[in-house]
């Protein structure tokens, strides 16, 4: 029963990582391609940790996926933040197909 | 003080679960590296709290679990809503950056509403003006009507009770 839901969830996460990689090829700008990566974490990496855990039961495997889940979710969004952050202080200009840019006005007021 | 001797156990703890099983060899090191980062971030710690919010504690811990759940299951809908856009052959995407204002004012929920909207796929935090409340967020479909930012309304108004 475990290695049904163990493996159920790491086909799910094997599944959104390969969607997010295609992201990443797919859209067009710096900051798209960083929404791409971004969704990996959440249901990718995670799925595949959650997975583990439920595949290998309570244990010291268990408690090392854990804890990298958890590492994973608190570091992550500062990583693509910081990554989102620079490339718009250095002047990358978002695609052209871009709506609204209300940050690129702004900019210059925020220390 | 108390607060550094329980932050030492939490990263002793860490370091132990981290190891497990624990050798003597972890042991003495664990409690080295622990040592050596509650020193580094004793004055960080140290906003000491009132007896106040020591009685609010399991009230906030309630709406914790609730957050959880609100960010758990708005990241399933984004995610499986994002992966759609990444299939279709044409690429539907309205990607911007838009302004929203948050009324947080503590740093701990500021910054948990920044890393939540990061981590839901398909909205980015680009930076935070805290001294006017606004939150830069870069959206990969921006509709609208402003039905895109319901979710970080959602969001804070479960923040706000954690946290202030």
């Amino acid at each position: 029963m475990n290695e049904t839901i163990g493996m159920v969830l790491v086909v799910t996460g094997l599944v959104f990582d390969f969607f997010g990689c295609l992201g990443l090829v797919r859209f067009p700008d710096v900051y798209n391609r960083l929404q791409a990566s971004a969704k990996c974490i959440t249901l990718g990496t995670c799925g595949i940790l959650l997975g583990l855990i439920c595949f290998k039961g309570f244990g010291a495997t268990s408690v090392k996926a854990f804890l990298c889940l958890v590492f994973i979710i608190l570091t992550a969004p500062v990583s693509a933040h910081a990554l989102a952050r620079a490339a718009y202080r250095s002047g990358v200009k978002p695609w052209s197909g871009t709506v609204e840019d209300e940050y690129s006005k702004d900019m210059d007021g925020i220390k | 003080m108390i607060k550094n001797v329980i932050m030492f156990m939490i990263w002793y703890m860490v370091w132990i679960f981290l190891s497990w099983p624990p050798e003597p060899k972890d042991i003495i090191v664990g409690a080295v590296v622990s040592l050596f980062v509650i020193l580094m971030t004793a004055d960080m710690m140290d906003r000491c709290d009132s007896k106040a919010d020591i009685i609010r504690l399991p009230v906030r811990l309630a709406w914790f679990a609730c957050y959880a759940l609100v960010f758990i299951w708005e990241c399933l809908k984004a995610n499986v809503d994002v992966a759609y856009r990444v299939i279709r052959p044409d690429l539907p995407i309205r990607p911007g950056t838009i302004k929203v204002k948050v009324d947080l004012k503590s740093d701990a929920g500021l910054t948990f509403l920044a890393n939540s909207v990061t981590l839901t796929p398909g909205t980015t935090t680009v930076d935070l003006d805290a001294g006017k409340g606004f939150l830069y967020v870069h959206m990969l479909v921006l509709k609208r009507d402003g039905r895109s930012i319901k979710a970080i309304g959602r969001f804070q108004k479960i923040l706000k009770r954690i946290f202030e």
